[in-house]
């Protein structure tokens, strides 16, 4: 066990090397300048020694290789740098953002999980019947639907036409920061978590659905049968037991499509989570502020992939047991 | 215990069992093959029949036919009775663990994320669950923590006696051992072997499925002989003797001789392909005696010397 985290922590260690660095060559070679987007409207204002000025106080005046080993030695202090666009401390604003973008990919990643899986018994239970039919058409459907275009078609239904939610926005515009409450943030949370867990039950319910039929289709569903069980028993008995540890490991090693699929819903829906922040820090050459976006995503992901791997060591008995022998 | 035994009104009766499969080849052609046609078998309380057949026949279909436990595209004519009773699919799920109980052949049909106490205690549908596993795992020698134990921990001998306790674990009257000695070290086979006799000297039916010809002759009161889908002879287990001159059919013969205690001849040919059956009967291509009558009509099942048997020229 101690073997395996250490690995594990190795490999985190290069991805975080290795992403950093490919993020600021991403950025070194974009077109972008980050002084021109700082400056922006200022342009005309501004100088050419002050825009020297201004790029030598970022440092950008250095070579690429002296720019990431003093960001990387600055990171390793603790100090994530300044962001540029908002002139405030990368881990701040990360900090505020993430809890945004948290809340949003919990609610719906709780919401993906419990109704995929819901849907994937569902139509395994029933294979071959009208209801398997609708609820893999269902899912095909969503699965192959641009979540940007059904982010979109959410928004258009029931923030504009039915005007149940906000349109945008992750509190009401024009109140002051200590006079929002719980459920206006909650209010604007909703839409956006709704439109991010509904296209990942797609996923969740086919893979559901597929472990279940195979469980089913087993030797020792079969002699289960045999022993007089009903359906129902089945799946209470044999089929959760032994569908629920790969749905929930799939669950966790699904963060990365979780995150991707924030980034878009934050920017349909104009929520401010890390997705938005990270768009913004790309467009606008912000590089302290991507890179702390995407250290702080890879971590994430790293996260749930690590959970997935040690709940199966620490719950499948066949592995558990394994362990303990070796 | 056959003399016996045989005077009693049989458990089980099949008469006339065909099953054949759907499948839906390329292009949506659909093709039925046959797996079981025209079989016969009976059972009485404390008797043990074994089917013996080659291996990968379909005896295992015959199996799941009485327990009614056949997958959805099987398609099952002729008829069954329990106890004297029609077995209608509606029966059989209500007479499934508690009067019909399967031995099956692998601890692969034991669920692998169960500890294998539960698993026997939920062989019993209504009794005293945990003591009564607790009895009976005592019975089988399986040590107190055998319990606990996942299906892949078991060793083969504790697994075949792990199986043999989810049917002694039931009330079960009929007892189906699908195979239960595959490939086993001699001393396991052995052991299970009197587990089975055990089963039916206490007054359970057990109908062992075997391709092993030798373990029937141990265990069992009478012989079923099945090929290519079907019983061609049932015989008691006595008349398996000398050059088989006794046995009634000329696959059983050729079976009994092919055993390496006697000549060690084997059959040739192969079993025909249960996709393309030809009509008249299925041994006839590898039948010495066979007729053009062979070829043309299948042979109806014959009672003979206190047995049965499906060959025109069997005497
Ligand atoms: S019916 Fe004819 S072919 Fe078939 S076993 Fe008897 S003798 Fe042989």
């Amino acid at each position: 066990m101690a073997l395996f985290l250490c690995g594990r922590v190795l490999r985190l260690l290069t991805l975080l090397v290795a992403v950093s660095l490919l993020s600021f060559l991403l950025l070194s070679l974009s077109p972008i300048d980050p002084v021109r987007a700082y400056v922006g409207a200022d342009m005309l204002r501004v100088g050419p020694e002050q825009w020297a000025n201004i790029a030598a106080y970022w440092g950008l005046d250095r070579p690429l290789h002296e720019r990431f080993f003093r960001w990387g030695a600055a990171i390793l202090r603790g100090d994530w740098g300044v962001s540029m666009i908002f002139r405030r401390p990368v881990l701040e604003i990360i900090g505020e953002r993430a809890v945004a973008s948290l809340a949003l990919m919990l609610t719906a990643w709780i919401f993906s999980g419990i109704f995929g899986f819901a849907l994937g018994v569902g139509a395994a239970m029933k294979q071959g019947t009208w209801i398997d039919r609708v609820i893999k058409w269902y899912c095909l459907t969503l699965a192959s639907t641009p979540s940007f275009w059904f982010g979109l078609l959410m928004l258009l239904t029931f923030a504009v036409w039915l005007g149940w939610f906000p349109v945008g926005l992750g509190v009401p515009a024009g109140v002051l920061a200590h006079e929002v409450t719980l459920s206006d943030r909650l209010h604007h949370l909703l839409l956006p978590a709704l439109t991010l867990g509904i296209t990942g039950v797609a996923g969740v319910a086919l893979h559901t659905r597929q472990k279940l039929i195979e469980v089913l289709q087993s030797d020792y569903v079969l002699f289960a049968k045999a022993r007089g069980e009903s359906d129902l028993q089945l799946l209470r008995r044999h089929g959760l037991r032994n569908i629920a540890l790969p749905a929930i490991t799939l669950q966790f090693a699904s963060f990365s499509e979780l995150f991707g699929g924030s980034v878009l819903a934050e920017q349909v829906f104009s929520y401010p989570g890390l997705g938005q922040t990270a768009v913004q820090a790309g467009l606008r050459g912000d590089v302290p502020l991507l890179l702390g976006v995407v250290i702080f995503s890879a971590l994430f992901v790293f996260a749930g992939n690590l959970t997935a791997e040690l709940l199966y060591r620490l719950i499948d008995p066949r592995l558990k047991l394994k362990e303990r022998y070796l | 215990m056959s003399a016996t035994a045989n005077t009693d009104k049989p458990l089980l009766e099949v008469s006339g069992l065909s099953v054949s499969f759907i499948q839906y080849a390329a292009g949506l052609r659909q093709r039925t093959f046959q797996a079981i046609s025209n079989l016969n078998a009976d059972i009485r309380p404390g008797e043990i029949l074994a089917v013996v057949g080659a291996s990968g026949s379909g005896k295992s279909i015959l199996a799941h036919a009485i327990l009614g436990i056949l997958p959805g595209n099987a398609l099952v004519s002729g008829s069954m009775s329990y106890a004297g009773q029609e077995l209608t699919p509606k029966r059989q799920a209500a007479l499934r663990g508690r009067e019909i109980a399967l031995i099956p052949q692998s601890v692969n049909f034991l669920d692998p994320l169960m500890r294998v106490g539960t698993q026997v205690r939920f062989s019993s549908p209504n009794g005293n669950g945990t003591a009564m596993q607790r009895e009976i795992f005592t019975r089988y020698q399986l040590a107190a923590g055998t319990e606990r134990l996942y299906p892949f921990q078991l060793s083969g001998g504790m697994a075949r006696r792990v199986l043999v306790a989810t049917a002694a674990a039931s009330p079960a009257r009929l007892i189906i051992a699908d195979e239960p000695t595959p490939g086993l070290h001699p001393a396991i086979v052995k052991e299970t072997l009197a587990h089975l006799r055990e089963l039916s000297a206490a007054g359970r039916a057990v109908m062992f499925i075997t391709h092993d010809i030798n373990a029937a002759l141990e265990t069992a009161d009478r012989i079923a002989v099945f090929y290519a889908g079907t019983t061609v002879e049932t015989a008691p287990a006595g008349d398996f003797c000398g050059e088989g001159e006794r046995l009634r059919h000329p696959y059983s013969k050729a079976l009994w001789q092919a055993l390496p205690q006697n000549d060690f001849r084997p059959v040739p040919g192969s079993q025909p392909s249960p996709a393309d059956l030809l009509p008249g009967c299925l041994f006839a291509p590898r039948c010495r005696l066979s007729t053009l009558e062979c070829a043309s009509a299948e042979p109806a099942l014959r009672s003979i010397r206190g047995g049965t048997v499906r060959c025109h020229h069997a005497a």
